[in-house]
């Protein structure tokens, strides 16, 4: 059954494959809010079967970002295609063909799980013994077909979030977008969702999502770009964006010594000073590491591999947000 | 006005009907029970204990008993209820606190077709109400027929009016305890001073005046002249002011949601 649904998903991405256009393509996008501009001049490219994510701090404009994707949220300035389609004239027909899971689980609480499908696949005009099937299919692939008679309500945090994933592949999208999938979930839920995207993504469905999680980030997109105060910072492959901007390893020395302070300075070595810590970037860091190891490791040091992470904190700054 | 004037509502709003419809269907026997019981209940308390003191009333001309006087204003006001409070409790809720509204704004149906779904729903809801009431207070041989069946279609247009009413205020008010206010403001006083209970002509004449403007004194004279099979210029009156409340109130409903939600 679940098969059925993930050979009709591919069906559809390879007839858009053919065309080779993207699937998104946003060009200069702006949103403001009064005096706040939420997004300023944002221009990306989703193609089909990629997975591409936007990260960003909390505030950073990634939520206003994909709800103008989505037609949700009018924009206040640019260009917005989905499938070729221009968003201000055809949000309809572009909203027919996506699924969307937002950030909220805004499951429906007055109705059981099988009902919450059923009654959403209603708002696409599905027929109703259309519905029943899909329901119930989508219900085993997520495996929460064991609670379809339970109300939504009492479903767990994970379960829900799963459910909501279910309700957004009603419609057998060509195009999902999601707004931070797992935020909230306890590690087990946020595996068991990652597991059912890398299964949608590897039968080909084109993924846009947001995260601030930058192990979800790595884990699922193929691409991304990082954003700040309604800017996009950088942009590329995860690998990429690693090796570009922090290199290959980090070593982090606690409590650093004057003399490694002076040290880092005449050889001139990429790294940042937090003052209690200091992170040094390097592209191959085990000759070094030998050598800091040796004399300056008073406080405790550690060498360990590069991630998104020390990309996102790099450029986002450590300053807290909000 | 400028982003609703361009909008297209198409008959996707029967989709959001459904959705309340499925949710009503697992509650139905709990839901028919206030209209059934509530007229038994006023009949009683106003029929029985009230109407030995009152009398008769003069009505049109000819005198008619206190419950037959007062059956008709218990259908407008649950006519007005049922609708208003649909509209503004029950889509609160689903809007602030279920966002259900926002689930539904990712799927093809707009805002203008969930509003329309709400407010039609909202309706619904008074004409199931007045009907059943209607079959409770026929019991009594208070209802002239076949007059007394075009309350149904009333029922509705007068339910779209409270209802966008309704509406209006859910798309306005900051939070939910803020409902108190029209509540007490509006409904209560209308409750008591739209000839519902009394004649508007006994009132002084400065409060008659006032009683004139109030939608529900129009709905009241509307149901008691179809109850009674009485026909006057009242009956023209109120449906013009009924329809002209409907053409108002529905597009300033739609209005004031898009200005809350689309953002």
């Amino acid at each position: 059954m679940t098969t059925q649904i993930i050979v009709m998903m591919k069906q559809k991405h390879n007839a858009l494959n053919g065309s080779g256009n993207p699937v998104i393509n946003a060009r200069n996008l702006r949103k403001t809010f009064g005096n706040l501009i939420a997004v300023d001049d944002v221009s990306f490219q989703v193609f089909p079967g990629e997975c591409f994510g936007i990260l960003g701090p909390n505030g950073a404009g990634k939520t206003s970002t994909i709800r103008m994707t989505y037609g949700f949220s009018p924009m206040t300035g640019g260009t917005l295609e989905v499938f070729n389609l221009d968003i201000t004239r055809n949000a309809r027909t572009i909203k027919s063909r996506i699924g969307v899971c937002q950030q909220e689980n805004n499951v429906d609480p007055d109705l059981t799980v099988q009902q919450n499908l059923e009654v959403f696949a209603l708002y696409f005009n599905m027929p109703p013994p259309e519905a029943r099937t899909q329901a119930l299919n989508l219900l085993k692939f997520m495996a929460l077909d064991h609670r379809k008679d339970a109300r939504a309500t009492e479903l767990s945090g994970g379960m829900m979030r799963r459910l909501v994933l279910a309700r957004a592949l009603l419609n057998k999208p060509d195009l999902l977008i999601l707004d931070e999938p797992t935020t909230g979930l306890d590690p087990q839920s946020r595996h068991q969702v990652w597991e059912n995207l890398e299964e949608l993504q590897t039968k080909g469905l084109t993924i846009l999502l947001t995260t601030h999680y930058m192990e979800e980030a790595s884990h699922l997109c193929d691409r991304l770009f990082i954003m700040d105060h309604g800017r996009v910072l950088v942009e590329g492959k995860p690998l990429d964006l690693i090796r570009q901007h922090v290199g290959r390893d980090i070593i982090e020395v606690v409590e650093p010594s004057e003399t490694l302070r002076a040290f880092m300075r005449s050889w001139n070595l990429k790294h940042e000073d937090l003052g209690h810590r200091l992170i040094i970037y390097v592209d191959d860091g085990n000759a070094l590491y030998h050598e800091i190891s040796k004399d300056h490791c008073t406080g405790g040091c550690i060498m360990r591999m590069a991630t998104l992470e020390d990309v996102f904190l790099k450029l986002t700054g450590r300053e807290l947000r909000e | 006005m400028k982003e609703t004037a361009s909008i297209h509502i198409s008959m996707r709003f029967l989709r959001v009907w459904q959705r309340n419809f499925t949710v009503y269907r697992q509650t139905w026997k709990i839901s028919f029970l206030p209209p059934l019981l509530e007229p038994l209940f006023y009949l009683l308390a106003f029929g029985v204990g009230l109407s030995v003191l009152v009398g008769t009333i003069d009505y049109g001309g000819s005198e008619i008993s206190y419950t037959s006087f007062i059956a008709p204003a218990l259908l407008a006001i649950n006519i007005m209820n049922n609708a208003f409070y649909e509209n503004m409790y029950g889509s609160f809720v689903r809007m602030y606190y279920q966002k259900t509204f926002d689930a539904m704004m990712a799927t093809p149906l707009s805002l203008a077709e969930i509003i329309t779904g709400e407010i039609v729903w909202g309706a619904t809801k008074s004409v199931m109400a007045a009907t059943i009431m209607l079959g409770v207070i026929s019991a009594f041989g208070l209802i002239q027929y076949p007059e007394g069946l075009l309350i149904v279609p009333l029922a509705f247009i007068g339910g779209i009016a409270f209802g966008s009413m309704g509406m209006v205020f859910t798309g306005i008010v900051p939070n939910i305890e803020l409902f108190n206010l029209p509540i007490f403001l509006f409904i209560t006083p209308m409750f008591l001073f739209s000839g519902t209970f009394f004649p508007v002509e006994n009132l002084p004449l400065w409060a008659q005046n006032l009683a004139v403007l109030l939608p529900l004194t129009h709905l009241v004279n509307l149901t008691r002249s179809l109850s009674l099979g009485v026909f006057n210029t009242s009956l023209l009156t109120g449906i013009v002011y009924m329809v002209i409340m409907c053409l108002v109130l529905f597009p300033l409903a739609i209005h004031t949601m898009y200005r809350r939600l689309i953002k």
